[in-house]
């Protein structure tokens, strides 16, 4: 048994019988709530994490099996502008930034700057999904084109929907932030958002090369 | 421990119970929240589907029982042999596993609750709808009919218009959907609330073996949730993923499909092999042979079970170097496996048996599973793949595998478990019946489809020609049906007479080891009046060794220090469950009833429309934000009792 479990004595009369010896592993001290992976919260954002993941993985490899059997990739010819797509990417890295330090105020439980940072997380969001519309409307391709337009509309599609929801996520924390944060918890659920957005932003880079890199790679 | 409880001031037991337990009446049913009753729900639906699919069968079996027989049409047929799959192997297969886990899963680790007791009860009213959704479809005559893995392009806009494959490939979703949720629940629990000192070499291997077979589900389901999203964009929004004319490719689904579906195989089958072990330790008291070897051939054929999906394929004009490879991993799988069978066998041998109904069940899973495996290896070698592909021998050898694998290890489960469910036992005599005659059954059911495909007979017809010479094994087969009914019909009787007036059972019937049997049967609303500290694999095994030995048991044996007035958890370390912290759970709610309905409503109305993806998802995320909003009382609490230390 590992050392830091301490033992008090049983209050006298409780256990007669062979308890009498008995004693009851004390966890009073213990927190009642703990930051990345010591909370429930954490573990829960990895599993959706793992699977997201795995759905994004296997987009791409459709995307590539479909890019084998073709002739001509895109089959459509043109690959997507690059213009809107490289930016958003910047913005998107950009907004690992606040991101990462509206997790780190939340560590500390400083209400003020949480909610300072993710007023400006928020900022982001609307960029980023503002310049997404942007970037449908520059895949040079429909999804009812051809096979090669299906996977980029999807691909796209699904970071997207990503993409909203994490802003959702984030403007439900920004309100309950500044309404009635619930102490620790609330610390606790700004800091796994933290999370999420990473994980949101960074998956974005290796579709990013998918959607706007590989066809002209491709095509050359 | 149970003695222990008696010494515990009654007023602990109580207000434990006013804690913990689900809101009463009618309403509150709605908004329970308790694993256990959630669990419980999530085991009787999942039993409902398997009579309805049992049912199924039963019809198409009487259609066979005689060449050209009239009873039902082809259309009619088409729907039942779709229906049979898809309820067997996505509304009961799968989701029955994660059900017992649900139930027993925090009982067996020593903890209070299940992790996200809340998201648990979202994900069965999902399935449930999910289910539902599906037999109303069937009952309007718009049951799908393209087979339980959907190929395309059968299963393609062209060859199948209307909406039948489109209520299919939305049942996919719901279920996905829900048994994704339940391993993210379950990997959470298993690593997060196991009692103290259950570190992970102390892990009771049905655990161990849901734990795997979560990881599984989350990097298997995905693939099938993709593949019939994209099925049903391509029928309603005019996408080609799967249309060769332009540039899409039939075969991309196969392979989605099967990536998935290999690992479904496995993850039926990882926790049948969960409930053997259970059931052998207890039958044959002592613990399993060779634990270390047990959990990793359990992770082996984990991994292994994504190495296989091509060997569905092998009749596809795939890289012949690709079919050696995948014939190589199928047969590697015969090794993680013989080891747990060597490791029972060394068990049994050593034990002291106990032959009760449950270890009954256990010893044909390995009459059953061997012959199974043998046809597996079989169809695992491309030639004779090739030979029989798409006959009754593949219907035979995967039934062996399913039933064998999964269903008669479950109904050992049912046996074993059902005394802690409701505290009474089953009776033992119609136990014997139910089992000889399954058994029975099931073979004279079965077997004879291996010579039916060897002579050439096809999967999926719905009448062949009296000059084939397949009548009398037809009928022979038919008539093994009429067993399995009988057998199922002695099962159903058991249960609805023991639940009632069964032998009461206490709270450890069969002396065993685990923490699941270290309370009452049933359990009270907190599973444990004092949460119990582990010291060693079999816990309560360890405590009357211990007690024999040095006269007491080993200390400490319990915990103090977690509330009883709010739901107050005690949360571990991930490897060896140190205290850690005590985070508080969420009270019942009608919020997860709510978000599933309005998530059937997006579902079913994208059947219809894309736009109901749009509307839909407004009443989704309201009744979201609903759930996730703390209410003032939990804020209260939380403020009284919180408490943070950076020490620890």
């Amino acid at each position: 048994m590992a050392p830091e479990m301490h033992t008090v004595a049983p209050a006298p009369g409780k256990g007669r019988h062979s308890a009498d010896s008995n004693q009851a592993l004390d966890v009073s001290s213990l927190p009642t709530y703990a930051f990345s992976h010591r909370s429930l919260m954490w573990w829960g954002t990895f599993g959706m994490m793992l699977i997201e993941g795995t759905v994004f993985g296997l987009m791409v490899f459709s995307y590539f099996y479909l890019a084998s059997h073709a002739d001509v990739w895109p089959m459509s010819r043109y690959a997507p502008d690059l213009a809107w797509g490289t930016l958003n990417t910047a913005v998107m890295i950009a907004s690992a930034f606040p991101n990462h330090w509206a997790k780190r105020a939340a560590e500390a439980q400083d209400l003020r700057k949480v909610r300072g940072w993710l007023l400006a997380c928020m900022m982001f969001s609307f960029l980023f999904l503002a310049i997404r519309v942007l970037e449908f409307r520059h895949l040079n391709v429909a999804w009812d084109s051809n096979a090669y337009g299906s996977a980029v509309w999807l691909l796209l599609g699904l970071h997207t929907v990503h993409l909203i929801t994490d802003t959702v996520d984030s403007l439900v924390l920004t309100v309950l932030m500044f309404y009635e944060p619930v102490g620790g918890k609330s610390y606790v659920d700004v800091s796994e958002n933290g999370l999420y957005w990473y994980f949101v932003v960074f998956t974005w880079l290796p579709i990013y090369a998918v959607i706007y890199l590989v066809p002209r790679w491709i095509a050359s | 421990m149970q003695k222990h409880n008696a010494h515990q001031p009654l007023d602990q037991a109580a207000q434990l119970e006013q804690t913990w337990r689900d809101p009463p009446g009618l309403p509150g049913w709605f908004a329970a929240i308790n694993h256990k009753s959630i669990g419980k729900r999530f085991i009787y639906t999942t039993f409902l589907f398997f009579f309805l699919g049992v049912a199924i069968a039963g019809v198409m079996r009487l259609q066979l029982a005689v060449p050209q027989n009239s009873l039902i049409g082809p259309d009619l047929y088409n729907q039942l042999f779709t229906m049979h799959g898809s309820t067997m192997m996505f509304l009961f297969a799968v989701p029955v596993m994660q059900a017992m886990a649900v139930y027993f899963v925090p009982l067996m680790i020593g903890a209070r609750s299940i992790a996200f007791p809340r998201l648990n009860a979202f994900a069965y009213w999902v399935y449930l709808f999910g289910g539902l959704m599906l037999y109303g479809a069937f009952l309007l005559n718009t049951g799908p009919d393209a087979g339980w893995f959907g190929y395309v392009p059968l299963a393609g806009a062209d060859y199948s218009p209307g909406k039948r494959v489109d209520f299919w490939a939305q049942m996919i979703t719901f279920t996905e959907l829900s048994a994704l949720l339940e391993a993210v629940i379950l990997i959470t629990t298993v690593f997060k609330l196991r009692a103290p000192g259950m570190s992970l070499n102390r892990i009771p291997l049905f655990v161990w073996s849901m734990l795997v077979t979560s990881f599984m589900v989350v990097f298997a389901m995905p693939a099938v949730m993709l593949g019939s999203t994209a099925l049903l964009l391509d029928r309603l929004v005019g996408t080609h993923f799967y249309n060769p004319a332009e540039g899409g490719d039939a075969l991309l689904w196969q392979h989605l499909f099967w990536f998935f579906g290999h690992p479904e195989v496995y993850l039926i089958f990882i926790p049948g092999l969960g409930f053997l072990s259970s059931i052998i330790a207890t039958f044959a008291r002592r613990p399993i042979y060779g634990y270390p070897a047990m959990v990793l051939s359990l992770i082996t054929t984990g991994f292994l079970s994504f190495g296989l999906w091509v060997h569905h394929m092998f009749a596809t004009n795939l890289p012949e170097l690709g079919k050696s490879f995948f014939t190589a991993a199928s047969m590697m799988i015969a090794i993680p496996s013989a080891v747990q069978i060597y490791c029972w066998i060394a068990t049994l041998w050593t034990g002291r048996l106990n032959l009760k109904t449950p270890l009954l069940f256990a010893l044909a899973f390995f009459f059953i599973l061997v012959l199974g495996g043998m046809t597996g290896l079989m169809l695992a070698s491309v030639p004779l793949d090739l030979q029989v592909h798409d006959t009754y021998f593949v219907v035979a050898h995967l039934h062996y595998v399913l039933l064998g694998g999964a269903i008669f290890p479950l109904f050992g489960a049912v046996y074993y478990w059902f005394p802690k469910l409701t505290g009474r036992l089953l009776d033992e005599r119609l136990g014997r019946l139910q089992f000889w005659l399954f058994f029975i059954g099931f073979n004279v059911t079965f077997f004879p489809m291996h010579q039916l495909g060897i002579q050439g007979m096809p999967r999926r017809i719905y009448a062949y020609a009296a000059e084939t010479g397949w009548g009398p094994l037809n009928f022979i087969a038919s008539c093994g049906t009429l067993l399995i009914v009988a057998s199922l019909a002695c099962f159903l009787a058991n249960i609805l007479r023991s639940r009632r007036s069964g032998m009461a059972a206490g709270d450890n019937p069969w002396g065993a080891g685990t923490l699941e049997w270290a309370t009452a049967s049933p359990p009270p609303a907190a599973n444990f009046i004092r949460l119990p500290v582990v010291h060693g694999q079999e816990p309560l095994w360890d405590m009357q060794r211990h007690l024999s030995e040095h006269g007491q048991i080993p200390s400490p044996s319990y915990v103090e220090g977690v509330a009883a007035n709010f739901r107050q958890v005690l949360a571990t370390t991930p490897l060896d469950a140190c205290p850690d912290s005590r985070p508080q759970f969420p009270e019942p709610s009608y919020w997860p009833f709510l978000c599933a309905l309005a998530t059937t409503g997006l579902f079913i109305g994208s059947i219809f429309t894309p736009w109901a993806v749009v509307w839909g998802s407004l009443p989704v995320a309201c009744a979201m934000i609903a759930w996730f909003w703390p209410r003032h009382v939990d804020r209260v609490t939380h403020a009284e009792q919180e408490y943070r230390s950076d020490g620890a």
